[in-house]
């Protein structure tokens, strides 16, 4: 505890990394509450009991504060508060909000996964440096949405931030009506007195601030949940099935312009010249303005824009990065014959001679995007800014904008959006500073910058590229070691440094999902090999799990292959995690693993356990004369409880889908240092006719609350592999597999 | 050029460069948002709404090429208060994640029941291929579609 503490003086950790800088933190901080934001400007009449729940004669608001990126949070943390608070979300009179960008909002849960202790280890000194940092993550006020976090990071705060209020709100009615607490109970946001009457919460609200919150707030038995748990429509369901939701990029102000940006190709690579004449004279186009890495065009309307932004004639510096696809699996390959940085798992002797061989793994780079273009719609005056964007970091975002306009930070209002996905794309902020500077040019004048397609791929900062070698050793049907060695460029480092922090240290990224995998081999090495020099990259759907789950589970079946042993019963036999065990058991059952199948298809099999979050999927594959057809696929993931069921489902299969059509369809290379595909023509992912059936199970036999937006990406990948092999005995240890085999 | 067409049913007239494409009349002249950009290229189907009935990438169709016909946008389809069969199905299988793609998907989904009332999972992958969901949620539209066609069977 001692080192963690120490560390958590001046640094924080992130992806294992000691990251410094931006934000100060001294020790007394570590305890302190953060003001709540909402009692800045509250309205005339509003009582806010804490910055999650604001009720006022209008109605009553709950601050749901991470980001929707579209995995539903933003409906569970209502729900979360609804559920102590009682109060119903079809109510008419609650609203559900983001709230503004405050260090109340600190996520607590953020850093943990960045700690040098398994998730499954439930020991003294994990759990202290947990609690360490996750006060740590309070005292840096860093709001913050990734690392499937948000759940674990709401589940108490939230549910006992609706309770508090909820007591208080019931004690200001048992004041007034001169009765017992325990005779009043509460339904649908008002207190019901025994005589039936119903005191609804507005009406409650101005006596209950002058009540003094509970000192301890008993938080309800699951099973009398209401809300959680069960199935229930989502706030956002109805406004997406009809159009009516605003995502950031659809949004007006009256007097707005329109702009884009043209930047240089090759990420983070200079303007040298340029002759804008061609632009300024398409009709509409009305200005050019230097931006970081380029130049934005100011037009009447989006399309205007866009054709402004074609007609410019840019001289572009050199990437300041290796420009040669094939120059950067060299270097990875470099690193994987030098020393690791850091070896991470050392259990057992390793073979001196392994009996099977080493094997190269490769995982490229890839997108992250979303479908919704990045955009951002500003507003800057002399004294104030308003920026409507979908951010995961929205106090950061705000840093930016103030640094940029010349503001104060208190100046910057930072409007969070739902956004049209991000699977990490939105944790970047190339689109909100490129906005605070036309938006600083443009004074007075509201602009929507939106970005092209294309834009917005040649400026996504990819998954990181990865390497492995793999060998090991069986004997008498069992595998006896394996030793994996990882290599691959640091995506902590990487987007910390954007963010403005110096890093220090090995990076678990690099390791992630294999270095605590739950199989108990009689010798086990995992290693990490740093990469420098690389094109920038960023976290993307599961991070580090995404490359170096692939290598894990591979090598390991290949080794269970080699042993003769069945790939279910060998794990089974290994896996030393009860709740992984758990998914192990329920996806062999849900596939009736082991049963016939018919010529020329396989089954495979994989288990990752990023995030905390244990997932096993089994894939099953059948060659057709138009190539290789995933059928089917089954999930068992262990969340310690399904808040959300429909969700929880359709996050999984989204999961699923995610990692299967990255690990089949698409890669992200570069040629001049320039990043190509450029438009959804590749790199889609999955279409409709290649994705097959998946069949899920959530499981509740693990201790703590997990999220669940990454962890079923991990295993999608190695399980294809494997079922590949099972049915064609081709083994496949690079992705994309479609440069290698045909996909139906 | 002044182009004269029918959105929802409301005759509307636009003064905009005649390869505008329909697109970007919808958004950013008539304020129909519901209309997505997604690729720009016809490779997303983000943007598709009707055209006299047929399901079409807006991004790819010019202004000049409107004139006088019917188009059907998301917002026309139905209303929150009042949902298109296709609507609910979407609403009870709560198909969306992030939604962005949504708009388009129902609009395809839509055009194909039109035309197929009962379609097999082969008719639906061949009409929904071009309709590109990054979140994954194939296997909840083909539901909603299947439910969709048995409302509108009724
Ligand atoms: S925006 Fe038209 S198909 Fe993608
Ligand atoms: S729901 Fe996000 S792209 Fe389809």
């Amino acid at each position: 505890m001692s080192k963690a503490t120490r560390l958590t003086r001046r640094a924080v950790i992130v992806g294992s990394l000691a990251v410094t800088g931006g934000l100060a933190v001294g020790i007394y901080a570590l305890n302190r509450d953060w003001p709540n934001p909402l009692e800045e400007d509250l309205p005339e009449g509003a009582v806010s009991f804490n910055p999650w729940i604001l009720i006022s004669e209008a109605g009553i608001t709950l601050m749901a504060p991470h980001t929707d990126l579209g995995q539903g949070i933003r409906h569970l943390q209502a729900a979360l508060i609804a559920e102590e608070l009682d109060v119903d979300l079809d109510q008419p009179e609650v609203t559900v909000a983001p709230g503004p960008a405050a260090p109340a909002y600190a996520n607590r849960a953020l850093a943990a996964e960045g700690l040098p202790f398994m998730s499954q280890d439930q020991g003294t000194v994990a759990t202290i440096a947990r609690g360490a940092s996750a006060r740590l993550m309070g005292a840096l006020g860093l709001q913050g949405t990734g690392g499937s976090s948000s759940t674990p990071d709401s589940y108490v705060k939230l549910r006992e931030a609706g309770a508090m209020a909820r007591e208080m709100l019931k004690a200001a009615a048992a004041y007034r009506e001169n009765l017992a607490m325990a005779d009043l109970r509460t339904e649908r946001g008002a207190v019901i007195l025994p005589d039936g009457r119903a005191l609804p919460y507005a009406e409650l609200a101005q006596t209950a601030a002058r009540e003094l919150p509970p000192r301890e707030i008993p938080l309800r038995d699951p099973t009398q949940w209401r809300l959680l748990g069960r199935p229930m429509q989502r706030l956002d369901i109805l406004a997406k099935s009809t159009g009516t939701l605003d995502y950031g990029i659809d949004l007006t102000q009256d007097g707005m312009v329109h702009a884009t940006v043209k930047l240089n190709p090759r990420p983070g690579g200079d303007l040298l010249s340029h002759d804008d004449s061609a632009a300024l004279a398409v009709p509409g186009v009305s200005r050019v303005l230097p931006v970081s890495n380029g130049l934005a065009v100011v037009a009447d309307s989006t399309w205007t824009a866009f054709n402004g932004a074609e007609a410019l004639v840019c001289d572009w510096g050199p990437a300041p990065f290796l420009p040669e696809q094939a120059d950067h699996w060299a270097a990875l390959a470099t690193a994987l014959e030098g020393p690791p940085e850091k070896v991470w798992r050392d259990i057992g002797a390793q073979p001196d001679r392994p009996g099977v061989s080493p094997r190269e793994y490769r995982a490229p780079y890839l997108a992250h995007a979303p479908l919704e273009p990045l955009s951002a719609l500003i507003h800057v005056t002399e004294a104030r800014c308003d920026i409507w964007v979908s951010s995961q970091f929205p106090g950061l975002a705000e840093q930016k904008v103030a640094a940029i306009t010349g503001l104060p930070r208190e100046a910057v209002h930072l409007h969070n959006q739902y956004s049209g996905g991000s699977f990490g794309h939105r944790l970047e902020f190339e689109n909100i500073i490129r906005a605070a500077e036309i938006g600083t040019a443009l004074r007075g004048t509201p602009v929507k910058l939106t970005y092209t397609r294309e834009e917005d791929m040649a400026h996504d900062f990819p998954r990181q590229i990865a390497m492995a070698r793999a060998s090991g050793q069986v004997a008498d049907g069992q595998v006896t070691a394996l030793d994996l060695a990882i290599a691959a460029p640091s995506v902590t480092a990487s987007q910390m440094g954007r963010i403005g922090f110096a890093s220090a240290g090995a990076d678990s990224q690099t390791v992630a999902g294999a270095w605590s995998m739950p199989y108990a081999l009689p010798a086990l090495r995992v290693a990490g090999h740093a990469v420098a020099d690389l094109a920038p990259v960023s976290s993307w759907r599961s991070v580090g799990a995404s490359t170096a789950g692939f290598f894990a589970e591979s090598a390991l079946d290949e080794l269970i292959h080699e042993a003769g042993a069945d790939p279910l019963a060998e794990r089974l036999r290994l896996c030393d995690y009860a709740p992984a065990r758990a998914c192990l058991e329920a996806v062999g059952d849900m596939s009736d693993w082991g049963s016939p199948l018919p010529e020329g298809a396989g089954r495979g099999v994989a288990m990752v356990l990023s995030f905390g979050t244990p997932v096993a999927e089994v894939v099953e594959v059948h060659q057709t004369d138009a190539g290789l057809r995933i059928a089917k696929v089954w999930v068992a993931a262990d969340v310690g409880r399904v808040l959300d069921p429909v969700n929880f489902e359709n996050l999984v299969q989204g999961g699923v889908i995610w990692g299967l059509g990255h690990a089949v369809n698409c890669e992200v290379t570069y040629a001049d240092g320039i990043a190509e595909p450029t438009n959804y023509y590749a790199h889609a992912g999955l279409r409709m006719p290649q994705a097959p059936e998946i069949f899920v199970r959530g499981l509740e036999t693990g201790a703590e609350v997990r999220g669940i937006g990454e962890p079923p990406v991990p295993p999608a990948a190695p399980a294809l592999a494997n079922a590949i092999f099972a049915a064609t005995g081709q083994r496949l240890r690079e992705m994309p597999f479609a440069n290698f085999i045909d996909f139906a | 050029m002044k182009i004269g067409f029918t959105v929802n049913g409301t005759p509307q007239e636009v003064d905009v460069a005649a390869d505008m494409p329909l697109l970007w009349v919808l958004r950013d002249v008539l304020g129909l948002t519901g209309t997505k950009y997604g690729c720009g290229a016809a490779l997303c189907g983000a943007c598709t709404v009707h055209m006299d009935g047929e399901a079409v990438r807006s991004c790819q169709v010019w202004a000049e090429d409107v004139a006088g016909r019917e188009v059907l946008t998301i917002e026309g389809l139905g209303r929150p208060e009042a949902l298109h069969a296709v609507q609910e199905a979407w609403v009870e299988q709560q198909v969306a994640q992030c939604g962005y793609c949504q708009s388009g998907q129902i609009m395809q989904a839509a055009a194909l029941l039109a035309k197929t009332p009962a379609p097999s999972d082969a008719q639906i992958d061949a009409a929904m291929e071009g309709n590109l969901c990054r979140c994954g949620t194939y296997p909840r539209i083909r539901a909603a579609i299947h439910a969709a066609a048995a409302k509108l069977e009724g």
